[in-house]
């Protein structure tokens, strides 16, 4: 299992994630869910000793901050990418990762096949499409069956193929009742294939902790309001919204408010009353949530 | 302890294939490897291939020039590149050490660089035995020895430069400029400070040694000459004031330039992000 207690990660002046306590038993699929900065992928470099913190995380009840060596031992971790050498060849990496993590591979089939990737072992690097490499990624991380598994947004460099191949995979191995999984999704069909559990994240904060269904409910129900907003009105414009009740912030040139069904002009009609213009706006589905609010 | 031994084992094997499969390495080999031939037939006139003691002569310019650049370059990549990859955090996310990682990158490094140079080394050797010139074989030894000293410093020069640099063009740029500085730069820093500050005797020879590349020709030449009377008042205020401590001073400076720069580069890689 995994218990992050008070996990926070400073960046200079900049709070990356704040406070964060989250325990996941064997058995639990939990997503984090975010927006871009809200601390899903620091939280999860946390947990595999990328990065120094503030807190406790335990890994199988093994201290990750004094003992992190013993503690990633327990962790199969299936990064964004992969970025071996080219020439690696997909059987010499599977042997060294294994030697790495103490295991011996007696039957490199075996454990090609439970990734799709069954005669794959002497393709090189540069020879695999994104989606062979996350498999690649994701059996090299079930070497020697760790009970908890980090995957730090896997599909996020694939297409819809790699992706549902990808997810397939995960959506059987998320469901061993013996081993805890902690990923990061953008996606809310990911998340619903995979997780039990969803963390809500903003601004490196806990917002919400959902079962899935809850949160499948609350993103159907909810869209996101992307307004454009003359820059130097933006910070009262936000200001304003938050006084009613809305979590609004910046994105890039504009403004993102997520809002429920039958509040969708609030903001707007807000902004029009207290003299501040929309320019324009835009409305995102569910699904889009995750990688813009 | 037994994991660590064993991680860092299992690192650097990995990391010497690939370092004697990249293209520096085979560049490197072959340069020095051709060099090392055409000086060791220059250094003997045109009556053919000469013997070790000249050879070892004639090679000292060129390990001073090339050697440390081999060791900078290939030390600047190491961590650099791996980190622009991902593949740094990638490897530390596995039941690794940082330290361990950085030891065994080193040694597979210093495994390799010990080659090229042995590979152009023993080429030349076989050359000029070929030729029957076998006196001062054991000279020529100690140079091999003191080559391969001076590349693993500049080697751990190198990697503390890699751990410093986010990218790796970056890192290969630093290593080009350090390497420019103690080529030339202390040579003729040394010669101008003793010219217009009139430096003494003895804090020209002290400057000259905190050079590895000083160190390493000083030691050399006088593996070649048994003195240093050829680098004038400095060399033999050297041999006056040391005499036969002067061998075990080098070594040590040269000791020192292999540890110091990868102590810091562990201090400062075990804080660092590797992202």
């Amino acid at each position: 299992m995994i218990s992050i207690q008070h996990l926070t990660k400073r960046f200079g002046k900049i709070s990356a994630v704040d406070d964060v306590s989250i325990t996941i038993k064997p058995g639990q699929a939990v997503a984090l869910w975010g927006a871009n900065g809200a601390g899903k992928t620091t939280i999860i470099r946390c947990v595999t000793g990328l990065y120094r913190y503030k807190g406790t995380i335990h890994v199988n009840g093994i201290d990750a901050t004094r003992h992190g060596k013993a503690a990633r031992h327990a962790i199969g971790y299936v990064p964004q990418e992969l970025g071996f050498n080219d020439d690696l060849r997909v059987g010499a990496a599977i042997r060294f990762f294994a030697s790495l993590r103490g295991s011996k591979i007696d039957d490199l089939d075996r454990v090609l096949g439970r990734v799709n990737l069954l005669g794959q072992h002497a393709k090189r690097m540069r020879e695999l499409s994104g989606g062979m490499k996350q498999r690649l990624a994701l059996a090299i991380a079930l070497i020697g069956d760790p009970p908890v598994l980090v995957l730090d947004e896997v599909t996020a460099s694939l297409d819809a193929v790699g992706r549902g191949e990808l997810v397939t995979l995960l959506s059987s191995i998320a469901r061993d009742e013996n081993r805890c999984v902690l990923f990061a999704s953008h996606r809310v069909d990911e998340i619903e294939a995979l997780a039990n559990r969803v963390v809500m994240l903003e601004r490196g904060k806990i917002v919400e902790d959902l079962t899935v269904r809850d949160f499948a409910s609350k993103v159907a129900d909810t869209s996101l309001l992307r307004l454009t907003i003359e820059a130097r009105y933006r910070l009262d414009a936000i200001a304003l919204l938050q006084k009613i009740g809305f979590t609004a912030h910046l994105n890039g040139r504009g403004i993102l408010v997520p809002v429920a069904a039958g509040q969708r002009m609030r903001p707007i009609q807000c902004l029009a009353e207290n003299s501040i213009a929309v320019h324009d706006f835009d409305l995102l589905s569910a699904s889009d949530q995750g990688s813009h609010s | 302890m037994n994991s660590m031994i064993r991680n860092i084992v299992i690192l650097s094997r990995r990391d010497f294939k690939e370092a004697v499969l990249s293209r520096w390495f085979i560049l490197y080999t072959i340069a020095f490897t051709a060099l090392g031939l055409c000086v060791s037939y220059i250094s003997a006139g045109a009556a053919g291939l000469g013997g070790f003691g000249r050879t070892s002569a004639g090679l000292i310019n060129l390990v001073l020039l090339i050697v440390p650049l081999m060791g900078l370059t290939a030390g600047a990549g190491s961590i650099a590149s791996d980190r622009e990859r991902g593949s740094l955090a990638y490897l530390l996310a596995q039941p690794i050490g940082r330290l361990e990682l950085l030891i065994g990158r080193y040694a597979a490094l210093a495994g390799a660089l010990s080659m090229s140079v042995a590979i152009g080394f023993g080429l030349s050797a076989l050359a000029m035995a070929m030729n029957q010139s076998h006196n001062d074989a054991a000279g020529y030894l100690i140079l091999v020895g003191l080559t391969i000293a001076l590349a693993l410093s500049m080697l751990s020069v190198g990697m503390l430069i890699s751990v410093l640099c986010r990218r790796t063009a970056v890192a290969t740029g630093v290593a080009v400029f350090v390497w420019l500085a103690l080529v030339f730069a202390t040579d003729l820093g040394l010669m101008a400070g003793t010219m217009t500050m009139s430096i003494s005797i003895e804090s020209l020879f002290t400057c000259a040694i905190l050079s590895p590349l000083q160190v390493f020709k000083m030691a050399s030449l006088q593996l070649v000459d048994a003195s240093l009377d050829v680098l004038g008042p400095a060399g033999l205020y050297a041999q006056m004031e040391y005499g036969k401590s002067l061998p075990a001073i080098f070594a040590g400076i040269l000791l020192a330039w292999m540890v110091l720069p990868m102590v810091a580069a562990s201090l400062i890689f075990k804080r660092r992000s590797p992202l």
